[in-house]
């Protein structure tokens, strides 16, 4: 039945014609396989692939930027690139691993674990889920346009953008930065944020609506709870960035004053209002990797996760008090002792539920039988290498020593420990544990161990110098130094550690794609893990679950698994009944998402030039870019209308009693 | 959705078909207004630092306001929800007519609102000299009102687009007539607030009336020519598909509003009454 099911999801012949509906300007998209199916997809797993497939994508680009600043820093007085071209990279580098590496593979897996772990077919609002995705392509594209006037010269974008990736006023005045590039970089971090907003609304009613039968909240896997608070701190997170940037643009475009000190503004507000974001994102980057340790550690330790309830309520805790600590990255602005202290506290009470789960962590491996699959070993190196990061943030928290780091090397060490060695570390575990569940095939064990191996070596190598460069006195985005510093040795070894870790990174990726042709064949349950997903074969039919599973415990597939007869009775029941209600209901595919989501692209592409002439081939055919934009705004309008119009639609599946898969639409 | 084929009976507070009885969309409009606070949350703040904060020289506040007509416009846009709260309710009740006129009613007040903004702000650019760039409080009030503005006029828009929804016949195509139908809506609105509700107001602070209409003589053309279309098209087609099933959409739009109208409240009090302590 297993393999009938998933010969069906994504190899079958295309799907039932669509029903002609009551509003249609044209047919709805049917195609099983092929481009057109990708790009009207409304299935959250290969959504997830999409969202994985782009991020890894820009993860190795922002590899390459990274590899391309330690070379420049190599040796002392080196000219291997530009200043103007070290600006760009540092500035895309963060921008890109954070907006477009790490975000969106936690979105990834957003997408393809949710529904699987809360026993549902798909996640609340099928088509949003896409226009999400393609939103986020759109903000990758705004931020990375600017790339091409390095090639293209007659392409005016003043080079990509080259403030750093918080953008601090008055830095991004149309005085210091008059060229396009700061126009595209707030364009594109603006469409990046409703992206993630749109998104999270949409998991954040999938995890609270949409969960199976017995699946109270307190049996949700863990990972799934931290994916709901990050949900969570998104949406309440953003907002602020967002007025933040559309007040640098009005600044840029139409002439106000909020952060033109002429004008009666005040430079300090920009700082609290990103800050204000981007101190819960450094929440919204870690949770999740903290989610799917969580499911890593207990699977391979043999034993349940230790203190379930305290590790869910640290998440939340982390996340409240993850919006009371913004101003430790301002220590340094003069915010009044009072301030300071207050701050230097909450950041000091933000350790205790971190630190509450790592004890759970320990605990969790304490007595269990230990099995060093690659996943674990790479989760092991997350509670390592996040403790190492956790240590020295607990160093910044104290407010006279962070006046000594602020814009040091030794911050570089600090949120590198936490991001690769705690976000990366955890993402990369885990995409070598579902690797299996979605491809179908194994990662070959004796490359995943060399990668580890590689990368964990390469990168402390690589960041563990930079500890000491910063006390000595090194300042963060230096393109160069002299060689009478004191930081000779330093960079050296850095840099070489740097390009260890490219190679651990290329390995692992490397293999992954030979695993994804060749790697051996794997069945529903290669790890003999504990959540739902599990359950199901390798890779999941589009439906997901034959029959919606009733939850009975916190490990639901473990119970699954040891009360055999009584779950086989409950899903012939549950398919039975389903089939008297016209079988399992599937929402269609979709152009608009991905129509309203090009409407978008023209519109802010072009709004952001908005006071330059366009030109073409070298003749100036429009005063400026107004009618454009309004050509955008247009299309994604007209393609919001049309969806709305459109209606969810679907079909209906009927599973026989051999797994045979049929389709069917009808009025039920 | 519960199925009213099954039970031939709508629970309109309770959906069994999601885990928590609360209907997805619902959750999802709750959701979406959490983090719409944090949005106008960023903008007020700015607007008080830099009021707590003001450079020498910025704009003085109560030398601008006209606080009798913002006053005025902000008991219409309480007494839209009032509208609104009908529209619901006769929703609920499966009475499509009586939704119907209660949402062009909702709307109708929603255009009086945005046209006193039009008002306010053509009269605080020509008259009072306040620009977006002349003044911290020109940009910092400008972008705070005219952000609510544009999610009222976005309100209205949904609201319409309900509206025509109401029409959608039972069976059969109906796309082109769907489009006519809304353009007539947008028409209408859209020249209500822009041109007819602020020519209102300045004819009733003394501007001539025969002077407005020759003034404007093509946007009333087309706003009349709107109104014409929408009567026509609002008359009884036959079955429709909307319903007492509907309500929940209904309702979903009704948050929204209602949460627009409160963000104006906290706006009022923040931005305009504090200045007169």
């Amino acid at each position: 039945m297993a393999e009938a099911l998933a010969k069906h999801a994504y190899t079958g012949g295309a799907h039932a014609p669509a029903r002609k509906a009551t509003f249609e300007l044209f047919a709805r998209p049917t195609a099983k396989t092929g481009l057109v199916s990708w790009l009207t997809t409304v299935d959250h797993k290969k959504i997830g692939m999409l969202y994985g497939g782009f991020a890894i994508l820009f993860f190795l680009i922002g590899g390459l930027e990274a590899l391309m600043i330690r070379t420049q820093l190599i040796v002392p007085n080196n000219r291997f690139i530009s200043a103007q071209l070290y600006n760009e990279l540092f500035t895309m580098h963060g921008t890109t691993m954070i907006f477009l590496a790490v975000m969106p593979l936690n979105a990834a897996f957003f997408n393809l674990l949710i529904p699987l772990h809360v026993g549902a077919r798909d996640v609340a609002f099928p088509r949003l889920n896409s226009f999400s995705l393609w939103v986020w392509v759109v903000g990758a594209i705004l931020l990375n346009v600017g790339w091409l006037s390095h090639f293209v010269p007659s392409w005016k974008f003043g080079g990509a953008p080259d403030v750093g990736w918080f953008g601090y006023a008055p830095l991004t005045s149309k005085v210091f930065t008059p060229d396009l590039s700061t126009d595209l970089w707030v364009l594109g971090l603006q469409v990046l944020g409703l992206s993630s907003i749109v998104a999270s609304l949409n998991f954040i009613v999938t995890i609270i609506n949409m969960r199976a039968p017995g699946l109270t909240m307190m049996r949700l896997p863990v990972f799934t709870w931290m994916a709901l608070v990050t949900s969570f701190l998104l949406i309440l997170a953003l907002p602020a960035i967002a007025i933040a940037l559309v007040e640098v643009m009005f600044d840029r475009n139409f002439g106000t004053n909020f952060f033109e000190v002429s004008g009666g503004g005040q430079p300090i507000l920009w700082q609290h209002l990103f800050w204000v974001f981007g101190h819960p994102e450094v929440y919204i980057l870690i949770l999740p990797p903290m989610g799917y340790v969580s499911e890593i550690l207990p699977t391979f330790s043999r034993k349940p996760l230790f203190g379930y309830p305290i590790i869910v309520f640290s998440g939340v805790a982390i996340g409240f008090i993850g919006f009371g600590v913004w101003s430790h990255h301002m220590f340094t602005t003069g915010l009044g002792n009072v301030a300071t202290a207050a701050f230097a506290l909450a950041t000091m009470a933000i350790a205790v539920p971190t630190g509450v789960k790592i004890f759970n962590w320990i605990g969790t491996l304490w007595g269990g039988r230990i099995v060093t699959r690659v996943p674990m070993m790479f989760a092991l190196g997350f509670i390592w290498m996040f403790m190492l990061g956790g240590f020295s943030g607990i160093m910044h928290s104290a407010a006279p020593a962070d006046a000594q780091q602020q814009d040091s090397y030794f911050v570089i060490a600090h949120f590198h420990y936490v991001l690769i060695g705690g976000a990366t570390f955890a993402l990369l575990a885990a995409i070598h544990f579902w690797f299996p569940k979605f491809f179908g095939r194994m990662v070959p064990e004796f490359w995943g161990k060399v990668s580890f191996w590689l990368i964990f070596v390469g990168f402390n190598c690589t960041f563990f110098p930079m500890h000491f460069l910063g006390l000595n006195g090194m300042p963060r985005r230096t393109w160069t130094y002299d060689s009478n510093m004191g930081w000779n040795e330093g960079n050296l070894f850095a840099s070489v550690g740097a390009y260890l870790l490219g190679l651990g990174i290329f390995t692992y990726f490397a293999v992954l794609v030979w695993s994804l042709f060749k790697g051996q064949r794997c069945g529903n349950d290669p790890w003999d893990a504990r959540t739902l997903e599990w359950s199901i074969p390798s890779p999941p039919p589009e439906h997901n679950f034959a029959a919606i599973p009733t939850v009975h415990a916190r490990d639901a597939w473990w119970y699954e698994k040891h009360h055999q007869e009584e779950i086989a009775r409950e899903k012939a029941e549950h398919i039975k009944a389903e089939e008297s209600h016209g079988g399992i209901h599937m929402p269609d595919q979709s152009w608009y998402p991905i129509i309203s989501a090009f409407g978008l692209l023209v519109g802010a592409f072009n709004f952001a030039q908005l006071h330059h002439p366009v030109m073409m081939f070298g003749n100036q055919v429009l005063a400026s870019h107004l009618p454009l934009a309004i050509t955008g705004l247009v299309i994604l309008l007209a393609g919001c209308y049309l969806w709305s119009l459109e209606g969810p639609g679907g079909y209906h599946l009927h599973i026989a009693a051999d797994g045979k898969v049929t389709e069917s639409r009808g009025d039920h | 959705m519960s199925s009213p084929a099954a039970t031939g009976h709508i629970d309109h507070h309770h959906d069994h078909t999601t885990a928590t009885g609360i209907p997805n969309k619902k959750l999802l409009w709750w959701a979406f207004l959490a983090s719409d606070c944090m949005f106008f949350g960023a903008l007020i703040s700015t607007h008080l630092v830099y009021r707590l904060n003001p450079p020498p020289g910025n704009a003085v506040p109560t030398q601008i306001f006209n606080i009798e007509l913002t006053s005025f416009s902000t008991f219409i846009l309480l007494m839209s929800s009032l509208l609104m709260a009908l529209a619901v309710n006769a929703i609920q009740r499966g009475n499509i007519r009586s939704t119907r006129t209660m949402l062009l009613g909702t709307m109708f007040f929603g255009c009086i609102f945005l046209g006193g903004q039009v008002f306010e702000f053509t009269h605080f650019v020509e008259v009072k000299k306040m620009t977006l760039s002349n003044s911290i409080f020109g940009s910092t009030f400008y972008t705070l009102t005219g952000t609510h503005g544009t999610h009222v006029a976005i309100g209205v828009l949904l609201l319409g687009m309900m509206y025509v929804r109401t029409f959608k016949p039972a069976s059969g195509g109906g796309l082109m007539l769907n489009f006519l139908h809304l353009l007539a809506v947008a028409v209408t609105f859209g020249v209500a607030f822009i041109w007819f509700v602020p020519g209102m107001i300045e004819v009733i602070y003394g501007a001539s009336f025969p002077e407005l209409l020759r003034h404007h003589a093509l946007p009333f053309a087309a706003g009349i020519a709107g109104l014409v279309a929408l009567i026509a098209l609002g008359r009884a087609r036959g079955a429709v598909e909307f319903g007492e099933k509907n309500a929940i959409d209904v309702e979903a739009i009704g948050l929204y509003w209602h949460f627009v109208d409160i963000v104006w409240i906290i706006i009022f009090t923040a931005v305009y009454l504090l200045e007169y302590l």
